[in-house]
């Protein structure tokens, strides 16, 4: 992968869905040898120019352990299919804090047609960062927005720090299952301020879900209220029945085409990608480098511009380290 | 002296190839005093495909005998008079099929229905568990295992409907106490459902009496005999306490055996013998919980496919126990044992209390759907074999007393030493099926699935449509399709994300600095793919390589059972994974893994595929000169060194 013509020929091959070559750029993306950067860097920027990264739609997916997150996920990869648009779903698990593997467990729970070339699922490992994401997730959703319609960012567990999945996504879907006691938490966490759309799953369960539905409803209005703005959408879903999932992609849509209709989405995701970009940054040069790049604000600004001006954060990233007097 | 008890009955599992070389090996096994049958059924059959069907590639007779219609059985079954034959099927999914079909050709032959005697083993909970040839979602396979149940003990009242079976539980890893604790809970769900169908005090009684059992029994005989006194008296008081059972004798524990295969070493596989001999023990010493039908393993089980020679020792050594023994002379020779009494009462109390923890949270369903019984299972299998590792379980011939003499039985490195299932079995049973399918009247069969569909979505009982279907010559893959249209297919928790394991033994340092060095050389992480292809549901090694391996610091990508060759290079090519890693323990291996290098190849996927499994040395030696990295088979029980091996297989990969 050192050669130009090769990487040409990479992009290409992704950009027409061949999926060991998508497999292969996320691959390279997500590799740790310093003598690769550079690589990588060449390699968003071929794709996001030949590809559409600015129309995909990215949709982060979250809530806690075992609420069906991937059983929901596969019914919203089959809707998007049914509706003719190509879906690249990443899913993420936790390392595990021991030896740094990680047991990924998503693809078992999701039906994929093998000879789709349309969808694609790629699983990676949080890499025992405290944030949902993995470090090189954000590099794989810029390949994953290059090549498909609708990127699906699937995370585990919220709360804590691990919302990461914000800063990469236009919309946050919360998941959560009736009955477990979440609602209540999740009002104390404060953590009802981050979806953008909520499912309460498992509707198949019946009365239970039902209730639930209705207490989270309740729960978002008065803390719409508070805040002063409008309460986001809940819905019930299932993944069993799909019950809900259409409306589910309804209701994403509807989200996505408002903030075009009303010119939000450009700066949403410009201040997102900076918000991701200085956290990177400061994961990797520490304190120190965010003062010699001219403390928080100076460095979010700097990151701000630079994404706003097309580089991909890798490269904003990069040089806002260079820029370092 | 005193009149002897009147023997167990003994039985081989078996049934290869097709009906009519099963059929040969069974009329064989009964003139050498075997005294029941025990079908053992190939994956399509257990799992409702017809042998013609894509998944059906390279499985067909293999683990067993193909039946796809009532021909099949007739021919299995020809010059057997099932009147008086006591015949056991090792089936589930597609049990109420079988039985259909067993109806079917015992009224061919003449027998009343109300005289057939044997047992459908029926238990679908444990196929989510360990055995994983399930079809179904549990509510509908719940559903036609009580139908199943019913329907017997109202026009089959000598059959026993359901064989619950802890045997798969052990194999899966289970303490006695799980062992105990997940049989007695899946009763629990069976009895529950059966009531909530509404019937009386007396047929509830009655269903209660027909439950039997099907237990392993290890190698720690002392223990096995207090269990199965445990698991008596449980019984006894469930039936009591639960389902207000008065008759005493409808309370008794009534129970088959197969000893335990997990035990079976393929190095000095002739110890097997002597394993399978103490291991019989544990369920006949004791006359208060003596086994009612025995079938022993054979000593070359870990090697491949027992030979009728192989099986006709394990025939012998139960008529030594119980015609040359004076064991049988004896009343119960444990009464009063103050040691097996503490011992028995311990298991007990386990058991229930675990019993209560699954109960607590919805039952054996509920338990199996959140993935906490697997879970639990998963973790005292890793428990079972870091012991092994680390030596503190001793297993003769494996991790102690390794040196041998050269064996006289293993000549030529083993090759002769098993049985080869005829390559040409598929085909011919392909042929049969088509020829069968010409032969019948098309409209009829159409009529028939037509009224199962009706009577699956009705929730009528769905045995005496089964039966019409029989004999209307629907086959197999069409019985289960028809259902699968009305039910659905499941897939069942994998069990390996959430087990908690033991702390690793030293050896794992080393490795775990080993993938940290590869992990620098490569870039990132290395990564694994561990593919279960083909029909085949045993996953216990394929889950304990998957724990390991993440514990071992590799990113593992596992998606469970029954994946097509197809789906597994789709994963390797999407996943970007370092190497693939394929179990495969139906014999299967040499047609699967051809097939999935066909498709990691067709898309462009070049990297190392290993494979684990019961793989005789010359398939090995074939294996490896089709490319296969690595061959992997029961005598490595070190997973430390498998993935040692891996690491050593990337780095290579990489170096190239």
């Amino acid at each position: 992968m050192s050669s130009d013509v090769e990487l040409d020929s990479l992009v290409k091959r992704a950009l027409a869905r061949e999926p060991a070559a998508v497999a292969r750029a996320i691959s390279v993306a997500e590799d740790r040898r310093a003598s690769l950067e550079p690589v990588a860097e060449e390699l968003l920027r071929k794709l996001s120019r030949g590809g559409h990264p600015a129309s995909a739609r990215r949709v982060g997916i979250t809530g806690p352990p075992g609420v069906g997150k991937s059983s929901l996920t596969s019914r919203l990869v089959q809707r998007y299919r049914e509706l003719g648009r190509t879906v690249g779903v990443l899913a993420v698990d936790p390392s595990s804090p021991r030896s740094g593997g990680a047991l990924l467990g998503d693809r078992a729970r999701l039906e994929l047609d093998p000879d789709d070339a349309g969808s694609f699922v790629r699983s990676m490992a949080s890499g025992g960062q405290l944030g949902g994401l993995a470090r090189a997730a954000g590099a794989a959703v810029e390949v994953l927005c290059a090549v498909y319609d609708v990127v699906l960012i699937e995370t585990t567990g919220v709360g804590q720090s691990e919302t990461d999945v914000e800063h990469v996504a236009d919309s946050v879907l919360l998941v959560i299952q009736p009955a477990s006691g979440d609602v209540l938490s999740f009002i104390k966490a404060g953590i009802l301020e981050i979806p953008d759309v909520l499912a309460v799953n498992k509707a198949d369960l019946g009365s239970v879900a039902e209730r639930a539905f209705s207490d989270l409803q309740a729960a978002l209005v008065v803390s719409a209220e508070a805040s002063g703005g409008s309460p986001p959408p809940v819905l019930l879903t299932s993944a069993t029945t799909r019950a809900g999932v259409d409306e589910l992609v309804r209701v994403l849509d509807e989200r996505y085409e408002r903030l075009v209709s009303e010119g939000k989405l450009e700066q949403l995701r410009v201040a997102k990608s900076a918000a991701w970009a200085y956290r990177q940054f400061r994961e990797r040069y520490g304190e120190r480098g965010v003062e010699r790049a001219g403390g928080k604000d100076q460095l979010v600004a700097t990151l701000t511009q630079a994404i706003a001006n097309g580089e991909n954060f890798l490269e904003s990233m990069r040089r806002a380290a260079v820029r370092e007097p | 002296m005193a009149a002897k008890d009147p023997p167990w009955i003994m039985r081989t599992y078996s049934g290869h190839s097709t009906p009519r070389a099963s059929n040969a090996l069974y009329r064989e096994n009964l003139k050498r005093g075997q005294t029941g049958l025990s079908v053992a059924f190939d994956l399509p059959t257990q799992t409702g495909y017809d042998a013609d069907h894509p998944l059906s590639r390279g499985e067909v007779g293999r683990t067993g005998v193909p039946i796809g219609h009532i021909g099949d059985l007739s021919e299995l079954f020809a010059e057997i008079d099932l009147a008086r034959m006591n015949t056991s099927m090792t089936i589930n999914a597609t049990a109420a099929w079988l039985l259909a079909l067993y109806v079917g050709v015992a009224e061919k032959q003449g027998a009343q229905p109300k005289s057939l005697r044997g047992t459908t083993q029926n238990d679908i909970i444990k196929e989510y568990l360990s055995r994983g040839t399930y079809v179904f979602p549990p509510a509908a396979s719940l559903r036609l295992t009580v139908d199943t149940i019913l329907y017997t003990v109202e026009h089959v009242p000598e059959w026993n409907p359901i064989n619950i079976s802890s045997y798969h539980l052990q194999e899966a890893g289970a303490t006695p106490e799980q062992e105990v604790a997940y049989a007695l809970s899946t009763a629990i769900a069976v009895l529950d459902s059966v009531r909530e169908r509404g019937i009386d005090q007396q047929h509830l009684a009655q269903t209660f009496g027909r439950l039997s059992f099907f237990v392993n029994a290890g190698i720690r005989f002392v223990e096995e005999v207090c269990k199965l006194r445990a698991f008596a008296r449980l019984w006894d008081r469930l039936g009591a306490e639960r389902y207000g059972v008065r008759d005493e004798k409808l309370r008794r524990f009534r129970y088959g055996v197969q000893v335990n295969s997990l035990g079976l070493t393929e190095a000095q596989p002739e110890n097997n013998v002597v394993r399978i001999a103490f291991e019989m023990l544990g369920v006949t010493l004791g006359k208060n919980a003596r086994a009612r039908a025995i079938q022993l393993p054979a000593w070359n089980e870990a090697l491949g496919l027992p030979r009728p020679w192989d099986q006709q020792l394990s025939l012998r050594t139960q008529q030594i126990l119980a015609y040359e023994s004076d064991l049988l002379e004896y009343p119960d020779l444990f009464d009063g044992s103050k040691v097996v009494e503490r011992r028995s009462d311990e298991i007990a109390e386990a058991a229930w209390a675990e019993v209560e923890r699954v109960l607590a949270q919805g039952g054996a369903v509920s338990a199996v759907e959140s993935g906490y019984i697997k879970e639990r299972l998963v973790a005292s299998n890793a428990a079972r074999i870091a012991a092994i590792e680390s030596g503190a379980a001793v297993v003769v011939g494996v991790n102690r007393f390794t040196e041998s003499s050269e064996s006289p039985l293993m000549s030529g490195g083993g090759a002769e030493s098993i049985l080869r299932v005829d390559a040409r079995a598929e085909a011919e049973q392909i042929e049969r099926l088509v020829a069968f399918r010409k032969a019948r009247d098309a409209s009829e069969a159409e009529r028939a699935l037509e009224r199962l569909r009706l009577a699956a979505e009705r929730g009528e009982n769905l045995v005496p449509a089964s039966i019409t279907a029989a004999k209307a010559g629907v086959t197999t893959g069409e019985w289960a399709g028809a259902l699968r249209q009305v039910f659905g297919e499941y897939r069942a928790p994998t069990g390996v994300t959430g087990a908690r394991v033991p702390e690793l033994p030293m050896a794992y340092d080393q490795l775990r600095k080993h993938v940290d060095e590869l992990e620098r050389a490569i870039g990132r992480r290395p990564k694994l793919l561990v593919g279960k292809p083909g029909l085949d549901g045993h996953s216990n090694g394929a889950e304990q390589i998957a724990l390991r391996a993440r514990d071992a610091g590799f990113e593992v990508v596992y998606e469970g059972i029954r994946v097509t060759p197809k789906e597994i290079a789709r994963a390797a090519a999407d996943e970007g994974v370092h190497v693939v890693g394929l179990s495969i323990l139906s014999g299967a291996h040499l047609e699967l893994t051809r097939e999935v290098k066909a498709e990691l190849e067709k898309l462009g996927v070049h990297v190392p595929v290993v494979v684990g499994g019961i793989i005789p040395e010359s398939d090995r030696k074939e294996l490896l000169g089709a490319g296969v990295a690595r061959v992997f088979t029961p005598k490595d029980f070190q997973i430390a060194a498998i993935l040692e091996n891996l690491v050593d297989v990337v780095r290579q990969a990489h170096a190239r």
